[in-house]
Parts: C-alpha cells; structure tokens; sequence
C-alpha cells in the first residue's frame, strides 16, 4: 500500500510524515513521530486522553485521520512547555496534585490551556462542562477543577 | 482496513465521482467522529475515503438574510455554536446540534454528518425537521433539494443515491415572533444519546401561534414530523389545552423499541413532556423575538 507524505506543524516545527491513508493522528503522534504524550484511552472519542488542538480547535486525534494534518497546525501536550519552563497549568496541577495515575493528564491539560485561551473568566459549571470530554478515573475531578480554576484566577490577577 | 485511499477533493463534482468510483465501498469523511469509530470496530470498511472539508460549499455558513441561513453540511459544531447571528435566529437548531458530544467531539463533528449517520436518536434531526430545513444534495445528475425529514429510510439508512452527497442544510425566513427550540431526555447530564428528543419551532402573532412545526426523534425507525401536534397548537393562544392536545399527537406519532435506555411506554410519556417543556421555551423566546 501506498504511503502518504504529510507535511505540517507540530508545536510550531514544520514536520513531515509517511502514513497510511487510515491510520489515526493519534498513531501517527505516537508510533511515527514518538510524540507519546497524547494517550490512546478508548479510541472512540469517549475519554479525552488524546486531545490535541488542530489549528486552534480542540479534537481527538484518535478520531482524526493522519493525512487531515496536511498543511494544518497541531499542538499537543508535548508543545504546552517552553523546555524546562511548565505552564502554569502544569505548575498548578503538581501544586493541587490534580493527577494521580497520570494517564488523562496529557488531554487534560490541552483541553485546559484550550478552554483558558478562549475564556479566562470561566464559572466552575463552564470548566466541567467544558471538560466533560475528558474521563479521570482517579481524582474524581474536584482537582483538577479547582487548579483550573485557579490558574485562570491567576492568568486574571497577571492580567491587571 | 486494507488498501484504503484517502483523498480530499477541491469540488462537489470531484467528490461525487469518486463516490461512484468507489461502488459500494466510498465513505463521505467530514468530521470523522462516526466513521472513524465505525472504521475501528469494523462495522465499515471503506475502500476509498474522500474527506469533503476542502469543499468551501461544505464549509460556510451563509446569512441569507430575514432569518434565513445556509448551513454547509461538514461545518463543525463549534463553529455553529459561535456564530451569533445563527445562534441568535435558530437557538433551538443550534443548542440540538451543540448538544453533540464533548467540546472535543463539537469541533470536528457536523450536522451534515449526524444527518447522514441517521441514527433515529440524532439530536440534530427534530430540531431541524421542526425548522422546516431544505437540504441540497449534489449527485451524478445534478442537483436535487428535500426536505430534511425525507433523508432517512431507517437506522442508519438514507434516502442518498450512489454518489449523492449531502451539501447544506437551509433554514427558512421566519417572520417577527418566531423561535425555535430543542430538549432532550438522557439519564446523565451531558454526553449521552437521547431517550426521547423534540424540537418546536413556532411564531407567535397578537397573542395566537400563527405557525407550528414539531420534529420528534429516537421513538421512531427515523426522525418524525409530527404535523398534528403543530396542528393542535395553530392558531390557539398556545393555553395548556393546546399544549395538551399537541403532547397527545407527539404520544400518539410515538413507535418506539424497548431497549436499555427507556421502554415503549417511558418513551411514549416522556414526548409528551418534552413538547410542552421545549414549547415553553420556543413560547418564551418567540416573544422576544
């Protein structure tokens, strides 16, 4: 079978890749590219674990097909660090220990820093709603909810 | 999954003869979020995928004006949730449709797409029917418009022939005093699929309902117009004696299956209840209007 060649951005750097015309971006992340940070959950778009952003939109990228990279732009939790430096999402969520297994964590995150880039005032109804896509197993969310809350508490105090 | 081509055509033309090229075996592609689980499990083995979102048609939301806008049939839900002016004239087209998955799922998946998956608990489908949507179909011999309550045939089956594809959804003017909206019943909050689901799309003029529609979804093998409840509620000053009468026709339209997620006779009560509870709304919001 014939291999595609996709050329893209992920996290900014201008990346190409061979695929097979079915084969998922999640795989693609994962398997060709090594980018092992977005989790394969349930693969059906229920669990959230592989959320990545496609051109500023939160998807799954276990239910987006790697060719519909070409000539788009990804992010995934890999690019939500600046080298050592964590976001203040990743900084909140070692402080609230809104993790434990650690598995939903990666989608969590993007699916995070997405709802904050759109809305940095939001209620706790709109951070559980807005991550309803994404399951945790552990934390029973209040956490994670609370450290999201906080840093968008903070990005607002940065703000002024 | 062997041998499966991909491609992602510039036109409607381009698109439709790879469908016809594909024979049986071309799956439209536009938000993914159906055909990409049905792929996984193996309930469909495409040959060919040809990926519609490069189609511009298929990707614009057009304000025709009066009310009226044209819908492309692969525009995500995220992007039909922030458009104000849509949002602001078809709320109840646009919460059914909004109410479609995680933000996850909103930002790939189309009301193209849930249509054309034709699941008989499709959110979009009452909401739609209610709003009386006429949806362009591009095929082999040109092109043909329907109403959308004539696109599906059964679960999962369409009225779409070989090479038909499903280009944009158009809502209709309405006059001053009109509004529209969708409820559903699930058992969790959020992310489910409906038990029951109605949409009422109504306009109210000097105290009476000048006009009526109501879409009725998941109690049927397809989405349900169901024209006496809309009757009922024409030219009554939409009192609890109309809403009653019009619930009664919703119950009455109601063929539903027993399954897991309500029995026959839950689903029959429960339509009843959604109309009068999403005609409140439609009442409430017509009288903004």
């Amino acid at each position: 079978m014939a291999k595609m060649h996709i050329t893209t951005t992920i996290n900014g750097e201008p990346t190409e890749f061979l695929c097979d015309p079915q084969q998922s971006m999640l795989d693609v992340l994962r398997d060709n590219l090594g980018l092992t940070g977005s989790k394969e959950g349930c693969g059906s778009g229920d669990c959230g674990a592989c959320s990545i952003t496609l051109d500023g939109r939160l998807v799954c990228a276990c239910l987006m097909l790697a060719p519909e990279a070409e000539g788009k732009k990804i992010e995934t939790v890999e690019g939500i660090a600046k080298g050592d430096q964590l976001h203040p999402l990743q900084k909140k969520f070692v402080e609230f220990a809104a993790l434990q297994c650690g598995i939903c964590t990666p989608g969590v995150l993007v699916a995070a820093k997405a709802l904050l880039e759109k809305n940095n005032n939001p209620t706790e109804t709109e951070v559980r709603f807005w991550l309803a896509g994404n399951l945790c197993r552990c934390t029973g969310y209040d956490k994670i909810i609370r450290a999201v809350m906080d840093v968008a508490a903070d990005m607002r105090g940065a703000a002024r | 999954m062997n041998d499966v081509r991909y491609s992602a055509p510039n036109s409607l033309d381009e698109a439709s003869k790879a469908m016809m090229a594909a024979g049986g075996a071309g799956r439209i592609l536009a938000g993914g979020t159906d055909l990409l689980v049905q792929m996984r499990s193996g309930m469909q083995k495409p040959g060919v995928i040809v990926d519609i979102k490069k189609i511009d048609e298929m990707m614009s939301i057009q304000d025709l004006g009066g009310g009226s806008f044209r819908i492309g049939a692969a525009v995500s839900g995220a992007l039909i949730g922030e458009h104000k002016a849509l949002k602001k004239a078809w709320p109840g087209v646009v919460e059914a449709i909004n109410l479609i998955g995680s933000k996850q799922i909103q930002g790939r998946a189309s009301a193209g797409g849930n249509l054309c998956n034709a699941s008989p608990a499709a959110d979009s489908g009452p909401a739609l029917v209610a709003a009386g949507a006429m949806l362009t179909i591009h095929g082999p011999n040109g092109r043909r418009e329907i109403p959308v309550e004539k696109l599906h045939s059964g679960p999962g089956r369409t009225t779409l022939a070989p090479g038909e594809i499903l280009v944009s959804f158009t809502l209709p003017a309405r006059p001053k005093g009109s509004s529209d909206a969708y409820l559903r019943l699930i058992p969790r909050t959020e992310m489910d699929i409906a038990v029951v689901g109605v949409g009422v799309n109504l306009t109210i003029s000097g105290g009476k309902c000048t006009a009526a529609r109501v879409g009725l979804g998941a109690v049927a093998p397809t989405v349900l117009l169901v024209e006496d409840a809309g009757k009922a509620l024409v030219g009554s000053s939409l009192d609890d004696a109309a809403l009653e009468k019009a619930a009664a026709a919703c119950r009455a339209a109601c063929k539903p299956i027993n399954d897991k997620r309500g029995t026959i006779e839950y689903r029959t009560k429960i339509a009843g209840v959604l109309l009068k509870r999403s005609a409140a709304i439609a009442i409430e919001r017509a009288k903004g209007n």
